[in-house]
């Protein structure tokens, strides 16, 4: 009798502990998620989708200020459509994928700003440089399914993607823009 | 030499002669930058320069051909010179494949682009349109039809050139004058 309620005892606590640490993080379906970086190369838009990425978020539309959220991509997935420059922006001008294979990003606040709206501040990490980002995201829900979508603005040079003669931003510009979009659910 | 010829035959237009010239400096210019670029291996910004350059001239050639052909369809061409049947139909021919070439080269090109995910944008500042969506598939299919098509075009340029040189030294018949400004 009084193992099992010592037990019933522990495992409230435990359950309220783990309540009150995190809003149960959400599953990310990443087959149906994207995450892509959006450029000019001399004045053509291109947008080269990065294939393999894990997401982690904590949200609850009713208090959206405890929201948490993490991301990492697996910088090697990157495709730019042809197997010949996938090759060459892994090499150590761009990417340096063989010292840096991800990149991360990190949320340190969120903030709900009006319904569906969040403006979310954190550390983005590319290339082993580390810069304060914010940016706002949009969620809406499509069923059950949580979407997430927002555009980071980012400049490439600021993590040195793009060194020596690729510093030229009259061939690829400076200004990149990463795109999301992740659907999760419950 | 030149005196050689008797008398010399009705000419092409100004237009026309201004056309031809130009459009020859500017495909070769495309087709050169083109060897020269894909011959650069791996990626540098030399290359995609090259590479966005190339597409602009291309586009240019495209216009002009249409522009070409429109004049001619207005204007007319002189009437052909005294020459072996078999001549006149290998001009006739070799000339209308000319023209399909000056529009396929560049088409091509251009559909190869689209199909690889890189719109073609005029100078780096005018979008031209999008008619095909990126396909990996089809991607490989049009390049081999743009070099197919360019290196007819560089056969049967070839055979052009000599022709014209034919008809200028050995049968000195003035049909190359024609066309000279």
């Amino acid at each position: 009798m009084k193992t099992s309620n010592l037990f019933k005892v522990l495992m409230f606590l435990t359950l309220m502990s783990s309540e009150a640490a995190w809003a149960t993080p959400l599953k990310i379906d990443t087959a149906k998620s994207t995450v892509s970086a959006v450029f000019k190369q001399i004045g053509v838009g291109v947008e080269s989708r990065f294939l393999k990425f894990g997401a982690q978020i904590d949200f609850d539309a009713a208090s959206p200020d405890a929201s948490k959220a993490s991301v990492d991509i697996d910088i090697a997935s990157f495709d730019l459509g042809d197997p010949d420059y996938n090759r060459e922006v892994l090499k150590k001008e761009w990417f340096n994928a063989a010292q840096f294979p991800k990149a991360s990003f990190v949320s340190t606040k969120i903030r709900g700003n009006g319904p569906g709206k969040l403006e979310v501040s954190g550390k983005l990490t590319i290339k082993g440089k580390t810069s304060d980002v914010s940016f706002p995201m949009t969620v809406k829900k499509e069923g059950a399914v949580q979407v997430f979508e927002g555009n980071l603005p980012i400049r490439r040079l600021t993590f040195n993607i793009g060194e020596g003669e690729w510093k030229d931003t009259s061939v690829v510009a400076d200004e990149v823009v990463i795109r999301f979009r992740v659907l999760a659910k419950p | 030499m030149n005196n050689d010829v008797l008398e010399t035959p009705p000419r092409y237009g100004l237009t026309a002669i201004l056309l031809h010239w130009f459009m020859a400096l500017l495909i070769g210019a495309t087709f050169a930058l083109g060897v020269v670029m894909v011959d650069i291996p791996g990626l540098t910004p030399t290359k995609l320069r090259y590479f966005s350059w190339h597409k602009w001239l291309g586009v240019t050639v495209l216009a002009l051909a249409a522009l070409r052909l429109l004049w001619r369809w207005w204007r007319g061409v002189p009437p052909a010179v005294d020459m072996p049947r078999w001549q006149q139909q290998a001009s006739v021919i070799g000339h209308a494949l000319l023209y399909v070439l000056m529009f396929g080269v560049p088409l091509s090109g251009y559909f190869y682009s689209l199909a690889a995910g890189v719109p073609v944008v005029y100078f780096g500042v005018w979008p031209l349109p999008v008619l095909i969506e990126a396909d990996p598939a089809l991607k490989p299919a049009l390049k081999e039809l743009h070099i197919a098509l360019v290196y007819s075009m560089l056969g049967i340029v070839i055979v052009h050139l000599l022709a014209a040189l034919k008809h200028h030294f050995i049968d000195r018949d003035g049909v190359l004058k024609r066309m000279l400004p």
